[in-house]
């Protein structure tokens, strides 16, 4: 555990890549071999069952460190972060052991079916002998969730450097079925269990953002212009007569998607197809805000599928007749997948994302303006001569997205933030005006620089209008232009809509609050997007 | 008549006819310490500890008139009893104990009850009433010794030079700074600079025992940097001068880092939780031992530690300051980066 700790000490001392590769790979150099799986697995969100409710825990750490509820509430709204916040409140150890990973891992799940007495003794010993770095550690292993900034692509090259393997195969292996308590660090490494394994998916290819002009690219006809969706990306894997789909969070959304399940009967074994599932109405790409009411349900009603039925826009072909085509160029994947698409008995659910024709780069740009009107978040470009990489890798494919839409409105609530911006006014609430009343639109916390933060500090602190807790009524006073994605209809809000992904744009120092959109420019572009 | 009010100009005794710490212009300021949130420009006249002196100087100009006091001496104004008490925050920082007609009364600034090594250690005054900031008034903040703390700022210089990268520690240039130089100038030299250059002047000058330090300037090479340790202060953590330095690796040192989401924000390479103030148990000690049957609490996490104190049986209630707003670094800093 401590060299496990001392691990998460160096990721989180560094905010530079190549630190953090260095710790990772002097990790994997030094570690306990047993504890190394479980490592690997943590890192990509392999989660183990909850032996303990968060509940529980949250109870047993209040008492123990003799603070009311409300306090420990408090607190916790500070750090942002259980686990921190128990690790930080409890008393100090009285004793110290220096037990590995994997045996407190073993140890935790065995405690389900264990009774709440005989959890409470095995978790407050725990506490009581680990400092507070590692208790840290020790309540997210409880709780499964570890996020501290490590990209699977980054474990990825760290083990691919350690033990000099190729990183794709390393992606595959971690990517698919395995156990880490019944596993090995060396066989995981030589990816022995995913041969048996039919369901395993590729590394997804992914894209970074055109900064440059277009231009730059060089020749148009070098680049394969698509429609960049807006959906679930998804990789559908077809081997030894069995269907398995895969969302880019690598979770497996096969019982998700019903109106796919054909493609188990009509694709050859050995086919990976790698595009987007989108909810598709009369040959017409809906909205994402639509399709995202078919997602995560545990059961489809009939009337959802009537109402949002579902397809899969084909992007790529990752594996042709059971070969890994993957460093074939673009133009002869694209080829081998027209002939896929060809040989599909139903038509119309499963198609090819269509490539856009264009003879040059200024024609493009005119094209990419009717992004929205396809419900369509821009254009990919990716050149002909491209292999399917393992994930981000500059130069072969870029996305080339159209501008976000955004909105001005008014300041009207701010709260706290967390940790050190606690003691600043951080998280905002934004309105728009409907009629003669402002009215909640969105709330965000990011976009705006540490001076303007301050600056926005002070003026909540002299325009506070009303308390509640952590929450300042203000006057209506600071316009701020935000920025978001798209709207989908909401009965949680109040404006019966709902920004995605509403961000601070910028402060409109120049506009007064009479200035800003109202409820019904929202309801016309709401419209304007079905 | 009470013997303190809160005014919007800052902290009034009306019986002796002078503030504490005023945030706007008044006759008598008198000054807990030389941080910014603390002393402002424009007062008739200062009164604070002898070590404080040089401090306003610096910061507010040489003609400023400042009258200063040592600690435990007691003055007469105007018929209150004034005597200053170490706070233990920074070099020269004082708790104001007032006493007239037997009540007493401690405005205590900002304080940390463990002994640094630098600031006189701090003294708990018995009284009646007592002022205390909040600002790590939650339970989450407790501090490890400091000596622990400085062995980990040691390993990681020496890591850091084993890697060829600059130790950069970003501190306030007045006590964090200090504290810095003390218990870390016999690993290496310790450049630092010129803002704490000119404060470190002036205190040894008033006869303060500080190691000795190189002030940055302009000739001395980036690789000499390197072999020893750099400190500057907060305003410059993501100025031009940091980015122009090769493979700097930079370590806050501040309370917030206690936190992950504090350091994540700084997005700096390391932080420790080093912090000139009290912790949790640090305020709840310093507020037990002096005997106080109310206590106002100041700048920092006011409402809950206010509520807590309440329900431990400890009468307290919330008072609106202007203090910790930015304890420092605005302009002066700014123009001191020119220079450099």
């Amino acid at each position: 555990m401590k060299r496990f700790a001392q691990l998460i000490h160096e990721l989180e001392n560094s905010n530079k890549t190549n630190d953090k590769l260095a710790a990772l790979v002097g990790y994997f150099s030094t570690a306990n071999d047993k504890d190394k799986p479980y490592v690997i697995a943590l890192f990509t969100g392999k989660k183990p069952r909850r032996p303990v409710s968060t509940a529980l825990i949250r109870e047993w750490a209040t008492q123990l460190s003799q603070i009311p509820d409300w306090l420990f509430a408090e607190s916790y709204h500070s750090v942002g972060d259980l686990s921190e916040t128990i690790a930080l409140i409890l008393p100090p150890a009285s004793k110290q052991t220096d037990k590995p990973l994997n045996q407190w891992i073993t140890e935790l799940a065995q405690l389900n079916g264990q009774t709440d007495e005989e959890k409470k003794t095995f978790i407050l010993d725990a506490w009581d002998q680990l400092n507070t770095k590692e208790r840290f550690i020790f309540n997210k292993l409880i709780s499964g969730n570890f996020r501290i900034g490590i990209s699977s692509k980054m474990l990825v090259n760290a083990l691919a450097k350690q033990s000099d393997t190729d990183s794709s195969k390393i992606m595959h292996s971690i990517m698919g079925k395995w156990d880490p308590s019944e596993i090995t660090y060396t066989e995981l490494i030589e990816g022995v269990h995913v041969n048996t394994d039919s369901s395993w998916p590729y590394p997804f290819c992914l894209a970074y953002a055109l900064e440059a002009e277009a231009d730059n690219l060089g020749q148009p006809q070098e680049w394969q212009a698509e429609w960049k969706w807006d959906g679930i990306r998804g990789q559908i894997v077809k081997r030894n007569g069995e269907l398995f789909i895969w969302s880019r969070g690598e979770e497996l959304v096969t019982a998700q998607f019903p109106e796919l399940s054909f493609l188990m009967d009509e694709l050859p074994d050995g086919t990976v197809l790698d595009g987007e599932i989108l909810s598709v109405k009369d040959g017409k790409v809906q909205p994402f805000s639509i399709l995202q009411q078919r997602l995560n349900r545990k059961t489809i009603s009939k009337n959802q599928l009537n109402e949002i039925p579902v397809g899969f826009f084909m992007y790529d072909l990752l594996e042709y007749k059971a070969k890994d085509v993957r460093e074939q160029p673009l133009s002869e994947r694209r080829a081998l997948l027209e002939e896929i698409t060809m040989q599909l008995k139903t038509k119309d659910i499963a198609v090819l994302s269509p490539v856009i024709t264009y003879e040059s780069w200024t024609e493009l740009a005119e094209i990419r303006q009717e992004s929205r009107a396809m419900n369509s978040e821009g254009i990919m470009l990716k050149k002909l001569t491209s292999a399917y990489h393992s994930g981000r890798k500059k130069g072969d494919w870029w996305k080339w997205k159209i501008n976000p839409y955004t909105i001005d409105t008014v300041m009207i609530y701010a709260q706290k933030g967390s940790g050190r911006r606690a003691n600043h006014f951080t998280d905002y609430t934004f309105a728009i005006r409907d009629g003669e009343q402002l009215i909640t639109i969105a709330k965000a916390y990011s976009g705006l620089t540490d001076k303007e933060i301050k600056e926005v500090d002070s003026f909540v602190r002299k325009n506070a209008i009303e308390k509640f807790g952590p929450v300042r009524t203000v006057k209506p006073e600071l316009v701020f232009e935000i920025a978001f994605e798209g709207i989908a209809i909401s009965k949680r809000h109040k404006a019966g809509l709902a920004l995605r992904f509403p961000r601070i744009a910028r402060w409109r120092k120049d506009k007064i609050a009479a200035e800003i959109n109202t409820l019904e420019d929202l309801r016309q572009l709401y419209t304007s997007t079905l | 008549m009470a013997i303190i009010e809160f005014t919007s100009k800052g902290i009034y005794c009306p019986q002796g006819r002078f503030y504490i710490d005023p945030w706007q212009p008044v006759d008598l300021a008198v000054t807990t310490h030389g941080h910014a949130d603390h002393v402002k420009w424009g007062n008739k006249a200062y009164l604070c500890h002898d070590l404080t002196k040089p401090i306003l100087k610096q910061r507010l100009g040489l003609d400023l008139p400042v009258e200063t006091l040592p600690y435990g001496k007691q003055i007469l104004i105007n018929g209150v009893k004034v005597s200053l008490h170490p706070a233990g925050h920074v070099i020269g920082s004082a708790q104001i104990r007032l006493e007239y007609k037997g009540e007493i009364c401690v405005v205590s600034g900002d304080y940390k009850v463990e002994y640094d090594g630098i600031s006189t250690a701090f003294e708990p005054v018995r009284c009646h009433s007592f002022v205390s900031e909040s600002t790590f008034g939650l339970p989450i903040y407790k501090w490890q010794p400091q000596q622990e703390i400085f062995k980990e700022i040691s390993n990681w210089v020496s890591d850091n030079h084993d890697q060829q990268k600059t130790s950069v520690l970003i501190a306030y240039s007045l006590g964090k700074a200090q504290r810095l130089i003390k218990n870390l100038s016999a690993q290496c030299p310790i450049y630092v600079h010129s803002s704490i250059a000119n404060l470190n002047e002036g205190l040894i000058k008033a006869g303060v025992d500080l190691p000795e330090t190189i002030r940055i300037t302009p000739e001395i090479k980036k690789e000499t940097l390197q072999q020893g340790i750099v400190i500057v202060p907060p305003a410059l953590a993501d100025g031009k001068w940091m980015k122009s330095l090769q493979s700097a690796a930079t370590g806050i040192c501040s309370g917030w880092m206690q936190v992950r989401a504090g350091r994540r924000w700084r997005s700096a390479d390391a932080g420790f939780a080093l912090s000139d103030h009290a912790d949790w148990q640090g305020l709840l000690q310093a507020i037990h031992e002096t005997g106080a049957e109310k206590v106002y609490v100041t700048h920092g996490f006011v409402s809950p530690f206010t509520k807590y104190l309440n329900e431990i049986g400890i009468t307290a209630s919330e008072v609106q300051t202007r203090y910790g707003e930015e304890e420092e670094e605005t302009a002066e800093t700014v123009t001191n980066l020119k220079e450099a």
